[in-house]
């Protein structure tokens, strides 16, 4: 299955129940009624849009029908459609690389979202644009999570700097960042370990890796990534808060795009949050991780015919 | 916090209903509103909240209000009544085979805690003198076996693989003859994480149970899961049928409606909750505080408990 096919697969039930239920209405403005409205609203909810954002949408359904930009239920879908893309939309989330090399980029997220395998993947992007490569360590904690970095980067052809386990991370990142510039490296990506942004001594924790990578480059990290987890609800609206209190974000890679769920959430932390989703992991191999694009995700949503 | 406020709300729309004796159907209906948000906001499954907020309708309507409650205590003890008895009402506990090996196996989608979770138990298990196996049948994950024999290595817990063996199949039936001829009355499988439309992965888990028959099999998920937590449940147990549900995160701060709607929807019971990363912090699931935090209003019921 192609990567398009992958995102729209798990689509398939909401999307035959949406259009279904558009074409059971008749056309026309005034046939717009409360149980459409009803089940438009369960289409976003079940996409884990979440109560405030959804009802942020169907206020504005209501509004493009007094306006008369929706005149019948056929236009409801490229208006939500549209809506949403413009949402996720910002020039943003376009990846940057640093002016002058090494680019500094820290992966962040709760547990088991897919950190090191998204770094894993980052590593073979660039690494199939030319550039050098460096992974650090920087998850001491977990068992294995520095064997497991290890293997990623024999697999990518990336570097990787490790210490001990239960060495300082922030050794590790610093040690990183260092070799990256002695040996002329163009990105270095840190792993951390997963940690619960209700935990506040582990934020402390991330705190510090912030610091000590913009002691050795001062404009460093240029990129802070909240990996969130497709399948995650309303919990993530938390973890972006928290994580971006702890350390600036500067973009969310959505992971596990290839299951059934649809990671609607994330329309809701851009609306109340404004952080852009940058990549999205849509599997467990390296190649499975592209850049996000807005349009595709929102049709993606809803199904495109 | 983005929750904090709701148990206000709450009791705002509640004092409306202060000083009643009946409850009328917009009483209700009114306070239903809250509470639905509140169940959905907790990642509660969209459809269990409609056909749960049906039910307290049908319950609470016209009903006579208790003496030492106000109406409005009087609908949110319906309502966490309700929930309690949803979630299993009492704990329930694993199976222990009477003939040794007790076999139990851990599925789930990626990432969930699977592996941690195996350890937990081990854990669990050698504290009440059980001599535990671990098994890693995790083939495909990057250090997942090693993640696994770190873990056995400190609870000095035996962790069994077959080296370049890439059957998993193969791996859980020797680990079973080996808990035989070693005397171990507890195997644990730990299995790779996979998603329930990945047809070749599912058919794996369903060879493993065809050829060792656990006693157990436990679906493991993460309290953060959302809506899509009823799919995958439902999926999982049509493919193997379930024995139980191990929630894991619990330490967090996700409000767990991920719980309600698996148990709701397949009524596989939930019989442990992870709270956090070490190893010891596995815990009996006790659904009345699970309720409690899933409508994210413990002030509201402890004010009803001095009622
Ligand atoms: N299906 C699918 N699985 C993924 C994806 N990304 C990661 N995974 C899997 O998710 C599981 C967890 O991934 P990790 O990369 O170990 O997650 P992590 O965030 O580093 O975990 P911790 O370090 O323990 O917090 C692994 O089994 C990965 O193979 C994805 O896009 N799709
Ligand atoms: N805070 C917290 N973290 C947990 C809990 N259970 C597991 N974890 C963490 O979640 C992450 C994933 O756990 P694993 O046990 O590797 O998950 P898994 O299901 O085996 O993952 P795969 O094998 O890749 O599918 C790790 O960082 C664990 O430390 C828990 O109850 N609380
Ligand atoms: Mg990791
Ligand atoms: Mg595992």
């Amino acid at each position: 299955m192609g990567f398009f096919g992958k995102l729209k697969a798990g689509l398939e039930k909401t999307r035959k129940n949406f259009t279904e239920k558009i074409e059971q209405l008749v056309v026309g403005y005034a046939t717009i009624d409360d149980e459409f409205l009803d089940d438009l609203e369960a289409v976003l909810l079940s996409a884990d849009v979440g109560v405030h954002t959804t009802a942020k949408l169907m206020t504005d359904i209501k509004k493009g029908i007094k306006s008369k930009d929706i005149n019948g239920p056929e236009d409801l879908k490229p208006f939500l459609q549209n809506k949403i893309s413009e949402m996720l939309t910002e020039d943003s989330n376009e990846i940057k690389l640093a002016a002058a090399p090494p680019t500094v980029i820290v992966v962040v997220g709760v547990n088991g979202v897919g950190k090191t395998t998204t770094i894993g993947k980052l590593g073979q992007y660039y690494k199939e644009q030319g550039y050098k490569v460096i992974l650090a360590a920087a998850d001491t904690f977990r068992a294995a999570a520095i064997d497991q970095l290890e293997i990623w980067g024999t697999r990518t052809g990336s570097e990787i700097i490790k210490h001990k386990e239960g060495s300082d991370p922030a050794a590790v990142a610093f040690d990183a960042v260092q070799s990256a510039r002695a040996k002329k490296a163009d990105i270095v990506i840190i792993d951390t370990a997963g940690r619960l942004h209700t935990k506040s001594n582990l934020m402390e924790e991330l705190k510090k890796i912030g610091r000590v990578t913009s002691r050795e480059i001062p404009d460093a990290p240029h990129e802070t990534l909240l990996v969130l987890d497709a399948t995650t609800g309303q919990n993530a609206i938390n973890q972006a808060k928290l994580f971006g209190e702890a350390i600036p974000l500067t973009g969310i890679v959505l992971t596990k795009l290839d299951g059934t769920a649809k990671g609607g959430v994330v329309i809701a932390i851009k609306s109340e949050l404004n952080v852009p989703v940058k990549w999205i992991g849509v599997g467990e191999g390296a190649g499975d991780l592209r850049p996000f694009v807005p349009q595709e995700f929102a049709e993606a949503l809803f199904g495109d015919k | 916090m983005v929750f904090e406020g709701l148990a206000d709300k709450l009791q705002e729309t509640f004092k409306k209903l202060r000083g009643k004796g009946k409850l009328s159907e917009t009483d209700i209906n009114e306070a239903m509103r809250e509470v639905r948000m509140a169940l959905l906001e907790a990642d509660v499954n969209f459809k269990v909240v409609k056909d749960f907020i049906a039910k307290i309708k049908e319950k609470a309507i016209g009903q006579e209000v208790m003496q030492s409650l106000t109406p409005a205590q009087f609908v949110v003890k319906i309502v966490n009544d309700e929930l309690t008895a949803l979630m299993g009402g009492t704990q329930s506990r694993i199976t222990v085979s009477s003939r040794p090996p007790t076999i139990i196996m851990l599925v789930g989608l990626q990432g969930a805690g699977k592996t941690t979770t195996a350890g937990k138990l081990a854990h669990l298990l050698k504290k009440q003198s059980k001599r535990p196996l671990l098994v890693a049948a995790d083939i495909y994950r990057p250090a997942a076996i090693k993640q696994l024999q770190v873990l056995g290595g400190q609870l000095d817990i035996p962790v069994f693989t077959v080296d370049e063996c890439k059957d998993a199949v193969l791996i859980a039936q020797k680990a079973v003859e080996y808990a035989t001829s070693y005397a171990r009355d507890t195997v644990i499988i730990d299995t790779a994480g996979r998603l329930h439309i990945n047809e070749d992965l599912m058919q794996e888990l369903k060879s493993i149970k065809t050829k060792v028959k656990p006693h157990e099999i436990l679906l493991v998920v993460d309290a953060m899961t959302g809506q899509d937590s009823v799919t995958v449940a439902e999926s999982f147990n049509k493919d193997l049928g379930l024995d139980g549900v191990i929630l894991t995160k619990l330490d967090g701060d996700a409000r767990g409606g991920a719980a309600l709607s698996i148990k709701a929807v397949t009524g596989c019971p939930i019989k442990f909750t992870g709270m956090g990363e070490k190893l010891d912090a596995l815990e009996i699931f006790h659904p009345d505080r699970m309720a409690s935090r899933i409508l994210g209003m413990g002030d509201v019921l402890s004010l009803i408990e001095k009622a």
